[in-house]
């Protein structure tokens, strides 16, 4: 376990310079997502079209693994329709937690920067807690926390 | 423990490399590097007798206490007693029916509430704790309030991490039913002049528990030199076991008070028609205690007394100067708490680097540190930040583990800074 495996150049990348760091101010649906064992707080806007999610961004604070992957999320949802979202949720949710190899990292794109997590128990949290926030607001609860 | 010698002059100082023989897990090595573990206001840890005291008990002498007349039920009852008077003597309380042995400082506090308060608190009363307090001198009061309609006041603190004085004066009235404050902040290592606190509760006659968790480790406390009313403290933070602490209460309080849990060893007689309960401190004791865990809090106040609590206090002061003069270092190092009179405990905030990430980053060079909102929220909302990263000291800490400490911050900042 290398601590470089955690902290990749991407990740260092996407916590320096979150993108999609925003507010949606119209935004059809929002939650947000608090992990109180380290304090992290995102807030996940997201603005349809359809069932196809036009627009996704994020705010709030939190460590560089939380960060970088609300950061990466954004980019990666952007675009695809709420089925391909929770699909892509549940490929992250077995990279993050599953110790064999089946998922297919090559084909996560970006988002495959985040598999040295797993090797890290403590920090899980801190990449699923965006996905479980943006979860919460496709299925309209305004509050997820990771406890 | 042997660990005391003659240093220079005539004030002998803490021997840390015999000290720190005494505690196995010192040895160990995290990540191949040695541990350096800074994380002793979550947990400290047991030095060799403590377990050995623990160990011996079980395969020697353990039977239930109070209730046999056999060897071994005499054996376990003398040590488990023996502990008590090891407690009353440490904090000086007159006498060990103000003992009560619980789980930690957690219980005692809840105890307190649930005994002292729900039956006599009502709505009009007031309950007034500072800003500082961990959850736990909290969350017993904001449950006492729901159940009794009493209203939760909480004084002040400033930006250098101190209870505001003169507001928590002015907060007090005759509506003031108790003051419940920190003896030592959790978060941010504040040493709170509780005397001047208590005088002034004690003027309006409003009684005073503290929550002494961060100072009996690491200062002489007397019960009654302070003149508080209550005062609660974990075994586990003073190189005793976890899962034992003690309630410290004056007698005639205690004996006021109803019984809080009901079960065995808490009853003189019973009878469908009528329980007669027993007297102090065993009303306040339901059930099995931890009985080992309160021998093992006997051996670790019998460790600590063998080194000297004023030396232990000295040895974890120099720790402070050093560390707060080498943090200072640090490019882009906040401190959060800078009181004047502070317990060896420094939290922290780093420009660009979440505490959380440097718990992980600095565990990978051997050193612990806590992260987060240390069980104190609202001082972490006072000071408007997420978390904080603290590393907290003991007298076993050596200042090559705070250059260690140091030296992994650098670090943290050119990977993520």
């Amino acid at each position: 376990m290398d601590l470089k495996d955690l902290y990749r150049d991407v990740i260092v990348d996407h916590n320096r310079h979150p993108r999609n760091f925003r507010e949606i101010p119209d935004a059809d649906r929002r939650a947000d997502g608090f992990n109180p064992l380290c304090g992290d707080k995102l807030t996940v806007f997201v603005k349809l079209d359809g069932d196809r999610i036009s627009d996704l961004s994020f705010n709030g604070s939190g460590c560089a693994i939380s960060v970088a992957s609300a950061s990466l999320l954004t980019e990666s949802v952007k675009g695809k329709t709420i089925a391909e979202a929770e699909a892509l949720f549940s490929q992250m949710h077995q990279l993050l937690t599953r110790d064999d190899d089946a998922i297919d990292v090559t084909a996560l794109g970006k988002l495959g920067a985040l598999s040295g997590v797993r090797e890290f128990p403590a920090r899980v949290k801190c990449a699923s807690l965006c996905w479980h926030t943006l979860d919460a607001a496709l299925h309209q609860q305004e509050q997820v926390s990771t406890e | 423990m042997s660990a005391v010698h003659a240093a220079a002059g005539d004030s002998p100082a803490l021997d840390i490399a015999a000290i720190r023989r005494d505690f196995p897990v010192l040895r160990r090595t995290v990540r191949g590097l040695p541990l350096a573990y800074l994380d002793n206001a979550a947990s400290s840890q047991r030095p060799r007798a403590v377990i050995d005291a623990m160990s011996h008990y079980y395969e020697n002498s353990h039977a239930n206490v109070h209730r046999g007349v056999h060897t071994l039920s005499q054996e376990a009852t003398d040590l488990f007693e023996g502990a008590r008077e090891k407690v009353r003597r440490f904090i000086n309380a007159k006498s060990t029916k103000e003992v009560v042995f619980v789980r930690g400082t957690t219980e005692a506090i809840n105890l307190v509430a649930q005994s002292y308060g729900r039956p006599a608190f009502g709505p009009g009363d007031e309950i007034l704790i500072s800003w500082l307090e961990h959850h736990a001198n909290i969350v017993p009061w904001q449950m006492l309030c729901q159940q009794t309609g009493a209203t939760l006041k909480v004084a002040p603190i400033r930006q250098s991490g101190e209870v505001d004085y003169d507001a928590f004066a002015a907060l007090l009235s005759p509506r003031t039913k108790l003051v419940a404050l920190a003896h030592v902040s959790n978060a941010l290592g504040t040493v709170i002049p509780v005397h001047r606190f208590i005088a002034a509760a004690r003027a309006l006659g409003v009684p005073v528990l503290l929550d002494g968790a961060q100072a009996v480790p690491h200062m002489k406390v007397d019960v009654q030199a302070l003149d508080c009313d209550f005062y609660a403290f974990s075994g586990h933070k003073m190189c005793g076991p976890t899962g034992i602490g003690v309630l410290y209460g004056r007698e005639s309080l205690l004996t006021a008070m109803p019984p809080w849990q009901g079960g065995g060893d808490m009853i003189l007689a019973v009878s469908f028609a009528k329980t007669v309960y027993n007297g102090l401190p065993y009303k306040f004791e339901a059930g099995t205690p931890d009985i080992a865990g309160a021998i093992g809090l006997g051996a670790a106040i019998d460790y600590l007394e063998s080194l000297g609590m004023e030396r232990i206090a000295a040895a974890e002061h120099a720790l402070l100067v050093y560390a707060n003069e080498r943090l200072a270092t640090v490019p882009g190092l906040r401190f959060v708490g800078t009181a004047p009179d502070k317990a060896a405990v420094v939290s922290f905030t780093i420009d660009h680097v979440h505490p959380h990430d440097l718990g992980t980053i600095l565990d990978h060079e051997g050193v612990a540190i806590r992260t987060g909102h240390h069980c104190a929220m609202p001082v972490m909302e006072f000071f408007g930040l997420p978390a904080t990263a603290r590393a907290s000291f003991a007298f076993y800490n050596t200042r090559a583990e705070i250059d260690r400490l140091v030296a992994a911050l650098h670090g943290a900042r050119e990977m993520l800074g």
